[in-house]
C-alpha cells in the first residue's frame, strides 16, 4: 500500500499536515512545537533512552505518555505537549537528570550553549529536591588523544555511543556497569581513536565530551561565529570557523544534507591550531648566502617583479593553488597567461589525473546521490583515509541497503561492509578491470552487482604509485554501467575549484579547452594576448627545470618534494632552478629552497568562494586577519603584476567572482550575493554537461611491468600525514601511525620475514614488516608522506631485502 | 484443591524424578509421542489456547494469544525465561532441579506447535544446580533419541540448548533477556516491534516462562479444555506458589487458585512464626503493592481479585512479614534491589531508584524531614505517574514503576508508622 502525501496529526489542539513515516518528535518541530530532548537526534537512530520527550498521546484506552522520538506519526494522532502530566513528567525527567549533575556550569565547556541549561530553563523546576550525596567520578579522563570525558556530567543520552558504533563503524566506546553506576567508558588498551571523534564531542548534549584543545579556552558567548567550509578535503565540509579575540579556537560542523549532514573528519576539526602555529611564515623572506632575512612585501615583490619579468614566458611555471580559494586560483592562472605568458600552471603536482577528466567527466554524481545508488563502486584510495566524511556518507548507504563493491590493491576501510572486494597485485589494475569488466569467472559475481542500477562510481588513483591512465579506464567502465553517476576522488582542498579556474595546463577558466581557439579567443579579448598551446603539467615543469628549459617557478602551497610521485627530481628541480617563488604559509621541504616566500594567507583568513569534489560551489569566509604580514594570492598578484606594468584589477575578491562569473560560462551563477543570501545553506551546484565534456578516454592498455624479483608498491594514503598542516596542527601533530611495510604472509615467506622484522625498500628505507593477508601477493604497502617514508619514489615497483640482525657481521 | 499436575512426580519420587527412566516410567514423554503422532501443530496451539493459561512469569498474559501474535517469518525461536531473580521466587528452580524432562517436553510440544527448531533456555547465572540438573537431561534426552534430528522417526527436529544469564535481574524482561542472549547489553528493547514479531536475531520468538512451558505436556495429554476446567475461570490451573518470610511453613505449593490469603498463609503456610500477628504480605513478587490482613485476609487468591485489589500474583511470590516487621527497612530492602538491578538506560528509573534509596535511608538512619513523605511519594510519582497498578510508566520497562510498590504500600498501610520514624514529623513529636 502507498504511503499517503501526508498524514493530520493534531497537536495541542491544533491540526497539522505532516508527512508520514517521521517521528512525532521531529513532525512537531517542523510544525512550530518543540519538544525537549536529549537522545533525539535527527541522524541517530532513536533509542527513547531519556525520557525526555514524553508527550500525551490519545489511544484506545485514553491518554498515556509515550516518547516521542520513537513514536512514528499516524494519521489522526491526537496529541498534548503541554498538558499538567506532560509538564510534571518532563519537570521530573529533568529533576533527575539534574541530582547527579555536578552543576559545575560556571567552569564548564558547554556553559551557555548546553542542552540540559537551555532545557531546564524552559521546562525544568525551579530548584532541587535533592539533598543527598551526588554520584562522582575522577574526571576527566581521556578517551583518546583528543577527547576527554567527565563521566559526572554525562547525562547517558547514548549520542556519543550510537555515533561511533552506527555513523563512524568505530565501536570503541560503550556503556558499561548498570543502573546509577552506568559510565561510557572505552575498552581496557584500546582508545577511542576514530577518525570522527570529535563529532561526539559536538554531539554531546551536556558538558561531558570536551575536546583537549578548547578546553577552558572560551566561553560560548564570546564566540564569533562564520559560516564557512573546511578545506582540508576535497568535500569541503560545511564548518562553522569559531573565533575569539582575533584566533580560530573551534570548528563545529553545520549541518548540510548535501554535503556532510553536519558531520566532520577529526582533520577537519583540529586542523585550524596550525593556521596560528609558530612556524607560520609571517613575513616576506628573501634567501642571502646564509639562509633567509626578513624583508619588506615592497622590497621582496619588486624582487620577484624583477626576476619574473626577465624571462620568457614560457621559462616560468607555476605549481600549486588547490588549497587556494577559486578567485585566488582565477588569479593566479590569469597572472600566469596573460602577465607572464605562461600556459606552464598547474594545480596537481603529478599525484592526480587528467584534469580535464576531473573537472569534466558526466555524468557527473552528487554526493547525495549516493544515498539512492542500488549499487556503489569505490575504485580509488581508501576514502577513510582520504576523504573520511564522503566515506561516511558511503557507510550510511550501504546501512539503507546498497551494495558496496570495492576494489584496491591493499585491505580499505571499506572493505568490511562491502558485498564484493576485489583485491589486485598493485600496478595489474587494468588487467583486472579488464577481467571484472567481462566478468571472467572470479568477477562473475562483482560484475553482476554491478549491473544493479543506478550505479555510483567513485574512481581515483589508489596510491601515487598507480598509472593514473587506470583511473581513466575505470572511469570510462563505469560510465557504461546502468543509469551510472561518477565522482572523481582527488584530495586536496580546492582541487576542484582549481582546476576550473584553469589551473592545469590543458584548461582555461569554465573547464575549457587550452587548445579550444573560441576559449582562447574570448578570454583574449577580455585580457590580451595568451598563450595559444596547452602548457605543461608539474612533473613536466620539474623535469624542464632539471633540464634548465624552464628557469623560474612561483611555486602556491605546493610541496612537490613531498608530493609528488619522483621527489628527487622535484628536489633537483628546485635547486637548479634560476628563480623560485613560494607564495606559502610554511617553510615547506619545497618552499625551504626557494629564493623568495611570500607568506601567503590561509583557509580561515581568505574570502571567496571554493569548489568541492561533486561541483559544488560554496561560501568561504574569513574568520579572522591573516596572521602576520600574510595576504591573500590575488592581493599579491594584483600588487605583483602592477609591479610588471599591468593591472589586474585583483585586488577585491568580489570583483574576481564577478570576472569569474563573466568568463567561465559555467559559473555564470556563481556571486558571492547569491551564495550568501539565497544558496546558503547547502551552496550552489555549477551545471556540467555532456557537451562540455572534454574527457574522450579511448580503451587501451594500462600496462606496467611487473618485475619479477621486486615488488609493486602500493603508496597508501593515511588521513593523518607528515604534511607541513598535520605537522603545526597540535591536536592531531602526534597521532600520525608509525609506518610500517605490509606485505601477504606468501611474500613473507619468500623473504623470510615475520612481524616486528625489517625490509629495506629500494636500499634507502628501512621500515618494520607487517604480514597482511589483506595484501595482494606480490606488492608492498607503504604509507605515504609519513616521517619515515618520506623520499620515497612513487615507482610501479621497489626493491624489498630483508635487514637480518648479523647482516652486518656477514658483511 | 489436591489437583497436581508439576508437582505430582516430584513428591511421588523425590529420589529420581529428574531422571529419564523415572521421567519414562512415570508416563513422561507420552505427551510428545501422542503430539507427534497424532496432533497438527495447530490443534496443540488450539489446545494451549483453550486452556486459558496466564504466563507463570509475572505478566500473567494468557500463553495462547501469546502463540498467536508469533509472525510467519523463519526461523523462529522459542526461549525459555528461567531467569528466576525477583526476591522471594523459587519456583522455576525446583522444576528444573527436580522435574527438568517435564520441561524438556514442553518444550519439545511447544517447538512442534510453533515450527520452531532451536529453543533456548536462560537460566540465571546464580543456578549451577538447576543447569546442571537440564544440562543433564538434555543430554538423556539426545542420547533417546527425543531430540537432535527427525525426533522419534517424526521429521520434527529440535535442538535446546541452555544459555547462562550473568547476574542481572533486568534479563528476565524478556527483550532484555533476548538482547542478552545476542551477547548485547542486558537492556529491555522497545517495544513494538514485540518479540513475536522480531525477537531473537530480530526472527519470530515466544519467550514463555518455565511453569507455563512445564504445563504444556499435562494439556497436550489431557486437553487443554481439561486445563481450563481447574479452577477459577479466568485462573484456571494450578500454578506454584514459593511461599516464604515469617511463615511457619515456607516453601514451594502447587495449588489451585481461588482459595483465600488466610487459608494460604495459615493452612498451607502453618501460620506466623512464633504465632506473632501478621502485618503485612507481598502478594506476587517484590513489585506487587503489598496487602494487609485488616483488609485482604479473605480476598480470593486469582489473577482477577489481585488486579481488583490494585496488586498481583505477578511471578507467585508471596513473602509475609509479620508485626516485628520495621516497614520501613522492608521498603528499603525491595527499593534497593531495583536500583542496584536497574539497566540505567532510563533517566526516572536510572536516577529515581537510588534517590527513593537514599531517602529511605536517610529515614532509617533518623535524618529523616517531614518533607521526605511527600517527596518519596512525588519521586515514585515521577517514575510511574498516578501510582496505581498496573503502573503507569515513564519508562520503558515496569522496572523502575515496580520500585514504587513498597512505597505506596507502606504509605497507605502504615504512614503513621513512617512518621514515627521522622524525628520533627507531627507523630514523631506527639
Amino acid at each position: 500500500m502507498p504511503e499517503p502525501a501526508s498524514v493530520t496529526i493534531t497537536i495541542n489542539g491544533v491540526e497539522h499536515e505532516v508527512e508520514p513515516g517521521q517521528r512525532l518528535i521531529s513532525a512537531a518541530e517542523r510544525v512550530g512545537v518543540m519538544i525537549p530532548r536529549f537522545c533525539h537526534h535527527d541522524k541517530l537512530e532513536p533509542v527513547g533512552k531519556c525520557r525526555m520527550c514524553l508527550v500525551e498521546v490519545e489511544g484506545p484506552r485514553g491518554k498515556s505518555l509515550v516518547p516521542s522520538c520513537t513514536m512514528p506519526v499516524s494519521d489522526g494522532m491526537v496529541v498534548d505537549t503541554e498538558s499538567a502530566v506532560v509538564e510534571k513528567a518532563q519537570e521530573g525527567v529533568l529533576e533527575f537528570l539534574l541530582i547527579n549533575h555536578p552543576l559545575d556550569c560556571p567552569i564548564c565547556d558547554k556553559g551557555g550553549e548546553c542542552p540540559l541549561q537551555d532545557q531546564t530553563m524552559q521546562w525544568g523546576p525551579g530548584e532541587s529536591r535533592f539533598i543527598e550525596q551526588k554520584r562522582t567520578f575522577p574526571k576527566p579522563i581521556s578517551i583518546s588523544d583528543i577527547v576527554l570525558l567527565d563521566r559526572e556530567r554525562c547525562v547517558l543520552c547514548d549520542r556519543c555511543t550510537r555515533f561511533a558504533d552506527d555513523i563512524a563503524g568505530d565501536p570503541l566506546i560503550t556503556f558499561q556497569q548498570r543502573g546509577n553506576d552506568v559510565q561510557i567508558q572505552t575498552f581496557p588498551d584500546e582508545p577511542f581513536a576514530s577518525y570522527f571523534s570529535g563529532n561526539t564531542v559536538q554531539l554531546c548534549p551536556v558538558g561531558a565530551l570536551t575536546s583537549v584543545d578548547y578546553r577552558f579556552k572560551a566561553r560560548p558567548w564570546d564566540l564569533e561565529h562564520t559560516a564557512s567550509v573546511s578545506l582540508v578535503d576535497s568535500v569541503q565540509s560545511t564548518a562553522d570557523v569559531q573565533t575569539s579575540r582575533g584566533k580560530i579556537i573551534r570548528v563545529y560542523a553545520i549541518e548540510n544534507d548535501a554535503v556532510n549532514e553536519g558531520w566532520l573528519s577529526d582533520k577537519d576539526r583540529f586542523i585550524f591550531s596550525a593556521v596560528h602555529a609558530e612556524d607560520r611564515v609571517t613575513t616576506p623572506l628573501i634567501k642571502e648566502e646564509d639562509g633567509f632575512r626578513e624583508a619588506s612585501w615592497a622590497e621582496a615583490l619588486e624582487l620577484v617583479a624583477d626576476k619574473l619579468g626577465s624571462y620568457r614566458g614560457d621559462e616560468v611555471a607555476a605549481i600549486g593553488g588547490s588549497r587556494n580559494t577559486n578567485e585566488e586560483a582565477f588569479v593566479l592562472g590569469k597572472f600566469m597567461r596573460w602577465v607572464v605568458g605562461s600556459g606552464n600552471v598547474d594545480a596537481q603536482a603529478g599525484d592526480g589525473i587528467d584534469p580535464a577528466l576531473a573537472a569534466t567527466l558526466t555524468p557527473r554524481a552528487r554526493i547525495a546521490d549516493l544515498d539512492t545508488a542500488s549499487t556503489i563502486l569505490v575504485w580509488g584510495p581508501d576514502l577513510k583515509e582520504t576523504l573520511p566524511v564522503l566515506y561516511l556518507r558511503v557507510r550510511k548507504a550501504v546501512r539503507n541497503g546498497a551494495t558496496l563493491v570495492v576494489a584496491s590493491p591493499a585491505g580499505t576501510g571499506l572493505d568490511g561492509i562491502a558485498a564484493h572486494v576485489v583485491r589486485y597485485r598493485a600496478g595489474s589494475g587494468s588487467d583486472t578491470l579488464r577481467k571484472v569488466s567481462a566478468g571472467e569467472a572470479d568477477y562473475a559475481a562483482v560484475r553482476e552487482a554491478l549491473g544493479e542500477g543506478p550505479v555510483v562510481a567513485l574512481v581515483g588513483r589508489s596510491s601515487l604509485a598507480e598509472d593514473p591512465k587506470l583511473v581513466e579506464a575505470v572511469a570510462s567502465f563505469a560510465r557504461s554501467l546502468p543509469e551510472a553517476k561518477l565522482l572523481t576522488l582527488l584530495e586536496r582542498g580546492n582541487v576542484y575549484g582549481a582546476l576550473d579556474m584553469g589551473l592545469a595546463p590543458t584548461l582555461l577558466p569554465g573547464r575549457m579547452s587550452a587548445s579550444d581557439s573560441t576559449a582562447v579567443e574570448t578570454l583574449e579579448d577580455a585580457w590580451g594576448p595568451i598563450p595559444t598551446e596547452p602548457g605543461r603539467s608539474a612533473m613536466e615543469s620539474l623535469s624542464d627545470l632539471d633540464e634548465g628549459v624552464i628557469k623560474a617557478l612561483l611555486l602556491v602551497g605546493s610541496d612537490p618534494v613531498r608530493d609528488c610521485p619522483d621527489p628527487s627530481l622535484a628536489a633537483d628541480g628546485l635547486e637548479r632552478a634560476e628563480f623560485v617563488v613560494a607564495v606559502d604559509a610554511f617553510l615547506t621541504d619545497s618552499s625551504s629552497l626557494a629564493d623568495v616566500v611570500l607568506p601567503g594567507a590561509v583557509w580561515g583568513e581568505v574570502d571567496g568562494t571554493v569548489t568541492n569534489l561533486e561541483g559544488r560551489v560554496q561560501r568561504i569566509r574569513p574568520s579572522i586577519q591573516p596572521v602576520g604580514q600574510a595576504r591573500p594570492l590575488n592581493v599579491v598578484l594584483d600588487d605583483l603584476a602592477l609591479l610588471m606594468g599591468v593591472e589586474l584589477g585583483s585586488a577585491k575578491v568580489g570583483d574576481v567572482t564577478a570576472e569569474i562569473a563573466r568568463i567561465a560560462p559555467a559559473y555564470a551563477s556563481v556571486t558571492l550575493d547569491y551564495l550568501t543570501f539565497e544558496a546558503d545553506e547547502e551552496g550552489i551546484v555549477v551545471p556540467i554537461d555532456e557537451s562540455t565534456d572534454l574527457h574522450r578516454y579511448i580503451p587501451a592498455e594500462v600496462s606496467v611491468p611487473v618485475v619479477t624479483d621486486r615488488m609493486t608498491l602500493h603508496l597508501a594514503p593515511a588521513l593523518y600525514d607528515d604534511g607541513v598542516w598535520n605537522r603545526n596542527a597540535s591536536s592531531i601533530a602526534e597521532l600520525p601511525r608509525a609506518a610500517t611495510a605490509a606485505i601477504h604472509p606468501r611474500d613473507a615467506s619468500v623473504l623470510a620475514v615475520a612481524d616486528g622484522d625489517s625490509v629495506r625498500i629500494n636500499e634507502t628505507h628501512t621500515l618494520p614488516v607487517v604480514v597482511d593477508s589483506e595484501v595482494a601477493v606480490g606488492s608492498i604497502v607503504i604509507p605515504f608522506n609519513q616521517r619515515e617514508t618520506k623520499g620515497i619514489a612513487a615507482t610501479a615497483s621497489v626493491q624489498v631485502d630483508p635487514v637480518r640482525g648479523d647482516a652486518q657481521g656477514d658483511a | 484443591m489436591t489437583t497436581k499436575i508439576l508437582t505430582a512426580r516430584m513428591e511421588a519420587h523425590p529420589e529420581d524424578s529428574h531422571t529419564l527412566a523415572r521421567y519414562e516410567s512415570t508416563g513422561g514423554y507420552d505427551a510428545l509421542r501422542k503430539a507427534l503422532a497424532e496432533m497438527t501443530p495447530e490443534q496443540i496451539v488450539d489446545s494451549v489456547k483453550a486452556s486459558n493459561m496466564r504466563g507463570r512469569g509475572g505478566a500473567g498474559f494468557p500463553m495462547g494469544v501469546k502463540w498467536g501474535f508469533l509472525a510467519p517469518a523463519e526461523p523462529r525461536y522459542l526461549v525459555i525465561n528461567a531467569d528466576e531473580s525477583e526476591p522471594g521466587t523459587f519456583k522455576d528452580r525446583q522444576l528444573l532441579e527436580r522435574d527438568p524432562h517435564q520441561l524438556l517436553e514442553g518444550i519439545l510440544i511447544s517447538s512442534y506447535a510453533l515450527g520452531v527448531d532451536q529453543a533456548y533456555v536462560y537460566i540465571r547465572g546464580e543456578y549451577p544446580k538447576p543447569a546442571r540438573r537440564l544440562q543433564r537431561a538434555i543430554d538423556e534426552a539426545y542420547g533417546a533419541g527425543l531430540l537432535g534430528e527427525n525426533i522419534l522417526d517424526s521429521g520434527f527436529s529440535l535442538d535446546v540448548s541452555i544459555h547462562l544469564g550473568g547476574g542481572a535481574y533486568i534479563c528476565g524482561e524478556e527483550t532484555a533477556l533476548l538482547n542478552s542472549l545476542e551477547g548485547r547489553r542486558g537492556e529491555p528493547r522497545l517495544k513494538p516491534p514485540f518479540p513475536a514479531v522480531e525477537g531473537l536475531y530480530a526472527k519470530p520468538t515466544i519467550v514463555n516462562n518455565v511453569e507455563s512451558i512445564s504445563n504444556v505436556p499435562w494439556m497436550t495429554l489431557n486437553g487443554g479444555d481439561s486445563y481450563a476446567a481447574i479452577g477459577p475461570e479466568r485462573s484456571s490451573g494450578t500454578r506454584l506458589f514459593s511461599l516464604s518470610g515469617h511463615v511457619k511453613k515456607p516453601g514451594n505449593y502447587e495449588i489451585v487458585m481461588g482459595i483465600t490469603w488466610a487459608e494460604l498463609i495459615y493452612e498451607l503456610g502453618g501460620g506466623i512464626r512464633n504465632d506473632n500477628a501478621l502485618k503485612a504480605w507481598i502478594p506476587g513478587g517484590a513489585s506487587a503493592p503489598w496487602l494487609v490482613p485488616s483488609e485482604h485476609l479473605d480476598t480470593l487468591v486469582t489473577i482477577d481479585d489481585a488486579a481488583e485489589q490494585g496488586t498481583m500474583l505477578g511471578s507467585g511470590a508471596i513473602v509475609v512479614m509479620d508485626e516485628t516487621t520495621n516497614v520501613v527497612a522492608a521498603a528499603r530492602n525491595i527499593v534497593k534491589f531495583f536500583a542496584h538491578e536497574s539497566c540505567g538506560q532510563c533517566t526516572p528509573c536510572r536516577e529515581g531508584t537510588s534517590w527513593l534509596d537514599d531517602i529511605l535511608q536517610r529515614i532509617l538512619d533518623g535524618q529523616g524531614r517531614p518533607e521526605d513523605i511527600d517527596l518519596l511519594l512525588d519521586v515514585s510519582d515521577n517514575i510511574s505517574p498516578g501510582l496505581a497498578w498496573p503502573p503507569a510508566m515513564t519508562t520503558i520497562c515496569p522496572l523502575g514503576p515496580s520500585a514504587t510498590a513498597p512505597i505506596t504500600s507502606i504509605m497507605r498501610w502504615f504512614r503513621p508508622e513512617v512518621e514515627a520514624m521522622i524525628p520533627m514529623s507531627e507523630v514523631a513529636s506527639a
